[in-house]
């Protein structure tokens, strides 16, 4: 039998005795609107579920009950006896279909108009045809006459027999034999099908195999304990039956984890053909690409969120993607795409789905949420896009002018963020209009199985989830990997970046002052969204696979934690949460979160966060440069800096090094310590004094103001405050004023040239883009070709491409290839940006469609061929 | 009146004997109704949780399970127990989550007529009062009765 078939069965089976338990309290209390919406909603899975496996029979015999149901749930009818009656009696038949297909896998022949006549009675408030149902079921030619009313369950069993006889094609003859085997098979039926469908697996309580799990690690621990003694011990007699004991128990372990922890694929297996039929139904081209199917995650959280994601799917189909001829007049492909992408981040599970369709239509929310009365008009004048589209996740909202087949009854966005808050996940909503919705949820890691890395500072230990680990140093006094502070904080040089760093010990407040003594420290290089900050601790061990527990409710305050867990020697450790610590380093993921929020009407182009360095140079302005372009930061001793040729200098590395002052007014000091932000280039170094080093932050460089001011790009909002954005170039050519003829005779960036970095490495992307933003280009940088490409087919329009090649996804050779055959982007030129520059792949670059090939660290190089390349554009 | 009807209410609660485990925290004694306790285990290893609490001495593992460890003196106000005292682990269970309560000693289950019990006297320490039900006369000395689920209630005690 097909997987999603028996699935089907099982899940339907289960929702149907729910139903009829729900459908009796509803009768004894006709008011209460949590069952009737809870009734509503197991319909609606069932016919949902059934539209997509092509069985027509029972998806409108489920399309007719609910449509009762909604009636009910909204007030327009009211609960009788009658209609309980009636909905039974569906759920009847559909028990009887369900039987059917599960033994012979198709639905029976044979229709059930009688009973959709009833229903859809009901549904226009005509009066109720009082037929019993068994007699109606009589029209149809298959069905045999049925002595009881169906609503007793035996009679369904009893009938499920003769429907398989019939359904064989046998004759009438056997058709009686059946019937009459029927009644006295009846009881035997009833086992017969639950055992068959309950045969293939075996639902277990979560709850037992959280128990299981923790007498396997119980056990786990003995077993340490006994392998302990035993290595004491030489020659024991219990070496042998220890030893098969060990294997064992680690078997058993790994088998009781893996019980619970499924790929996410697994939820996903049934969207292709969902998708394929919607697609078919609505007469659109859809499709559907996922990735990330083999993200683990733990199997209750798993089917918490089948649901929700089969809705959003079917949503994203239905309301979200155009038509093909809306698409081809809106200058996009024919073909709409869905996205489904999971991955952890940052101990959670996002994922993300995403079409590229109309988006929301803002206009009808905010009349709907007005004639709902969930807002004002007032308020809705107030609120910001983004903000109105979260109404879609009210309770009864659904913007759909008609009812279709497919979604549209207000059941789904509501559903899906209850589902989804139940385990402690959120979901948000992006959209633009024109250019498709994205629904981002996370959840939280509370039951999965991580790696994590153990740590020791301050003499106690933690875990670190290897997932936000991006590397590991060692930070000795010696080394070329040292600490260094300014005014206290410390920062690691790390390729030529500044790596700001935080104490675990200050952190968490724990340890004394005296273990900073130590000369050597490790420092765990962590990643946490696009932020990179490193962890200071004293001792780094192994990595252990935990399993994450929640904290107890009165620790669940401390945000740096994510939970606890037993490690496998039996202490008990706390699980470090890398957002936690980020939070508490900078507020940065506030200020992101926040950035999004507003700045989202041009995200797809914008969302770009650079590394800024803030600091005080002469007035209490705060005045930023982009972090990368800063080589190093000093302090040195005022009196040592000298004057040559009328100007400052400073002996610095065996060689002197030219000084500026932020602007000619600015009065240096002449005693103390004197902060410098060294820049470099090649063999030549300049320093700019300044005042004071504030922080490292990052940001969105959005210049809002420019100046005229010299050495000033202009302002801009950086950490909540009005900033000066300094022009490194100014500062440079003011200590070697030949410093851009030597270099770039020909890379003056002619000005306001648009330039679209590819690059999947955030390494690079940060290094480059404040490179060619000083070089006066404007620069957008996405982490993909498909991103690229989305951009493009936003009408994003730019001088010229600069791509990476080796990218996950498509490469660069196929975007270029891709670009190059047609479309917007046709004519620009793209510069290929590689590691590799082998003879063999500049051939196959210039094919694929690149002007030019360039060294990834060859920066001149690289300026000069942009300046180039846009020149030669120019004169063609 | 009003006082009266309430006295009342908590006697007809306290009808028959009833059970309590008994713990001695800096020499006074105190006890919890027997029903709450799960286990009462020695002197065990203990996590600290940096930015806890003070109430909260750390995390334990009993049997695979993570125990909240909540040091009794710090939550009573008393004195830190001396490095050589050694403490005892009192585990309760509370809206599913266990809980260690660590006292100096715990003594034999009492079971105690309802006619020795008294609420808290108006003397009784503020913070005390609050953590506690009442008092029993024993023989030679006398019983704080403490509620575990005010005991637990450490955000609550801070904001107070």
């Amino acid at each position: 039998m097909d997987d999603l078939l028996r699935e089907f069965l099982t899940e339907s089976t289960e929702s149907l005795a729910m139903l009829d338990v729900e459908l009796v309290k509803l009768e004894q209390n006709p008011n209460d609107p949590d069952l009737l919406s809870n009734i509503f909603r197991l319909v609606h899975t069932i016919k949902g579920t059934c539209g997509f496996l092509g069985l027509p029979r029972l998806e409108t015999v489920a399309h007719a009950a609910e449509n009762v149901l909604g009636k009910l749930r909204d007030g327009e009818l009211e609960v009788t006896a009658d209609i309980v009656s009636v909905i039974l009696a569906s759920l009847d038949r559909i028990k009887l279909l369900l039987a059917s297909l599960e033994q012979t896998e198709a639905e029976p022949p044979g229709d059930d108009k009688d009973l959709i006549e009833r229903l859809d009675a009901i549904a226009e408030g005509r009066e109720v045809p009082t037929k019993p149902a068994s007699a109606p079921a009589a029209t149809s030619a298959a069905m045999p006459p049925a002595a009881e009313p169906p609503a007793a369950p035996a009679d369904t069993a009893a009938q499920a027999p003769a429907v398989r006889a019939d359904t064989a094609g046998q004759t009438s003859e056997h058709h009686a034999a059946a019937s009459e085997q029927a009644p006295a098979r009846a009881s035997e039926g009833a086992v017969a099908h639950e055992s068959a469908v309950a045969a293939q697996t075996i639902r277990v309580n979560v709850d037992l195999l959280e128990n299981l799990m923790t007498m396997v690690s119980e056990l786990v621990l003995t077993r340490n304990q006994l392998l302990q003694i035993l290595r004491s011990q030489k020659d024991s007699e219990f070496a042998a039956p220890l030893q098969r004991l060990n294997l064992v128990t680690s078997e058993l372990q790994e088998g009781v984890m893996k019980t619970r922890m499924q790929p996410i694929g697994n939820a996903w297996a049934k969207l292709p053909r969902m998708v394929r039929d919607l697609a078919h139904e609505l007469g659109k081209k859809i499709e559907l690409r996922m990735q990330g199917a083999e993200t683990e995650l733990d199997r209750q959280v798993l089917e918490l969120i089948k649901d929700p994601l089969t809705h959003l799917v079917r949503n994203c189909a239905d309301h979200g993607l155009e038509s093909p001829e809306e698409r081809r007049r809106a200058g996009k492909s024919e073909t709409g795409r869905i996205t489904l992408d999971a991955f952890h981040e940052g101990g959670q599970i996002i994922i993300e789905i995403s079409d590229d369709g109309r988006g929301l239509q803002i206009d009808k929310i905010k009349a709907k949420a007005i004639a709902n009365g969930l807002a004002t008009e007032a308020e809705i004048a107030s609120m910001t896009d983004q903000q109105i589209a979260q109404f879609i996740f009210k309770p009864g909202f659904s913007t759909a002018a008609q009812v279709t087949n497919v979604s549209g009854r207000g059941v789904g966005m509501d559903v899906v963020r209850t589902n989804i808050e139940k385990i402690g996940g959120t979901i948000e909503l992006r959209t633009k209009a024109g250019q498709g919705t994205s629904f981002f949820i996370k959840i939280p890691l509370t039951l999965a199985i991580v790696s994590a890395l153990i740590v020791e500072a301050g003499g106690e230990r933690f875990a670190i989830p290897q997932i936000s680990v991006i590397e590991l140093v060692r930070a000795t006094a010696n080394s070329d990997h040292q600490i260094e502070h300014i005014n206290g904080a410390p920062f690691l040089r790390l390729r030529n970046r500044l790596l700001p760093l935080v104490n675990l010990q200050d952190l968490l407040r724990i340890g004394t002052t005296d273990a900073k003594k130590a000369d050597e420290a490790f420092i765990v290089v962590t990643q946490v969204g696009k932020h990179t900050f490193g962890i200071i601790v004293d001792r780094v061990f192994d990595t252990e696979e935990i399993v994450v527990k929640p904290v107890a409710p009165i620790l669940r305050d401390i945000s740096m934690f994510a939970g606890n867990t037993i490690l496998g020697d039996g202490s008990v450790i706390m699980i470090l949460d890398p957002n936690g610590i980020a939070a508490a380093i900078g507020d940065v993921t506030m200020a992101q979160d926040h950035a999004t929020e507003t700045e989202k009407t041009h995200a797809s182009a914008g969302d770009d966060r650079v590394a800024l360095l803030l600091f005080r140079a002469g007035d209490a302005t705060p005045k930023a440069v982009p972090l990368a372009l800063v080589a190093r930061l000093e302090e040195v001793d005022a009196a040592a800096i000298e004057m040559s040729n009328g100007k400052p200098v400073i002996q610095y590395r065996g060689k002197l090094m030219p000084l500026v002052t932020i602007d000619a007014s600015y009065e240096r000091k002449t005693s103390g310590r004197q902060p410098i932000l060294v820049f470099a280039d090649g063999p030549r170094s300049m320093g700019l004094l300044v005042d004071e080093i504030v922080d490292i932050v990052e940001d969105r460089m959005d210049v809002q103001l420019g100046t005229e001011r010299p050495g000033l790009l202009g302002s801009a909002i950086i950490a909540g405050k009005a900033t000066e954005i300094i022009d490194a170039g100014h500062y440079l050519t003011m200590a070697f004023d030949d410093w851009f003829s030597a270099h770039r005779k020909e890379s003056v960036a002619p000005a306001n040239k648009r330039v679209l970095l590819v690059d999947d490495s955030p390494f690079f992307r940060n290094l480059l883009t404040p490179l060619l933003s000083v070089a006066g280009y404007d620069v957008t940088s996405v982490e993909s070709a498909d991103k690229a490409l989305a951009l493009c087919e936003a009408g994003e329009e730019f001088d010229v491409i600069v791509s990476d090649i080796e990218m996950p996804g498509m490469s660069g050779f196929e975007f270029a290839e891709t670009v190059r055959k047609g479309g917007r982007w046709q004519d620009t030129p793209i510069v290929a940006l590689s590691s590799h520059t082998s003879p063999k792949d500049l051939d196959r670059g210039r094919r694929a469609g690149f002007v030019d090939y360039i060294a990834k660290l060859d920066r001149d190089a690289l300026l000069n061929t942009l300046s180039q390349t846009i020149q030669a554009r120019g004169a063609a | 009146m009003n006082t009266e009807r309430v006295m009342n209410g908590t006697d007809k609660d306290l009808q028959g004997p009833r059970e309590f485990v008994s713990m001695t925290v800096a020499d006074q004694l105190f006890g919890i109704p027997v029903l709450t306790v799960q286990d009462v285990l020695g002197e065990q290893r203990i996590t600290r949780v940096p930015l806890s609490p003070p109430e909260v001495a750390g995390t334990l593992n009993l049997r695979g399970r993570i125990v909240t460890a909540i040091d009794m003196r710090r939550r009573l106000r008393l004195p830190p127990r001396a490095p050589s005292q050694s403490a005892m682990n009192v585990v309760v269970d509370r809206g599913g989550e266990l809980y260690s309560l660590i006292v100096d000693a715990v003594g034999e289950v009492l079971s105690l007529a309802p006619e020795l019990f008294e609420r808290n006297p108006p003397t009784l320490d503020p913070g005390w009062r609050e953590v506690s039900t009442g008092v029993y006369r024993l023989q030679h000395e006398l019983m704080v009765v403490l509620d575990v689920e005010r005991l637990l209630d450490i955000r609550r005690a801070e904001a107070a």
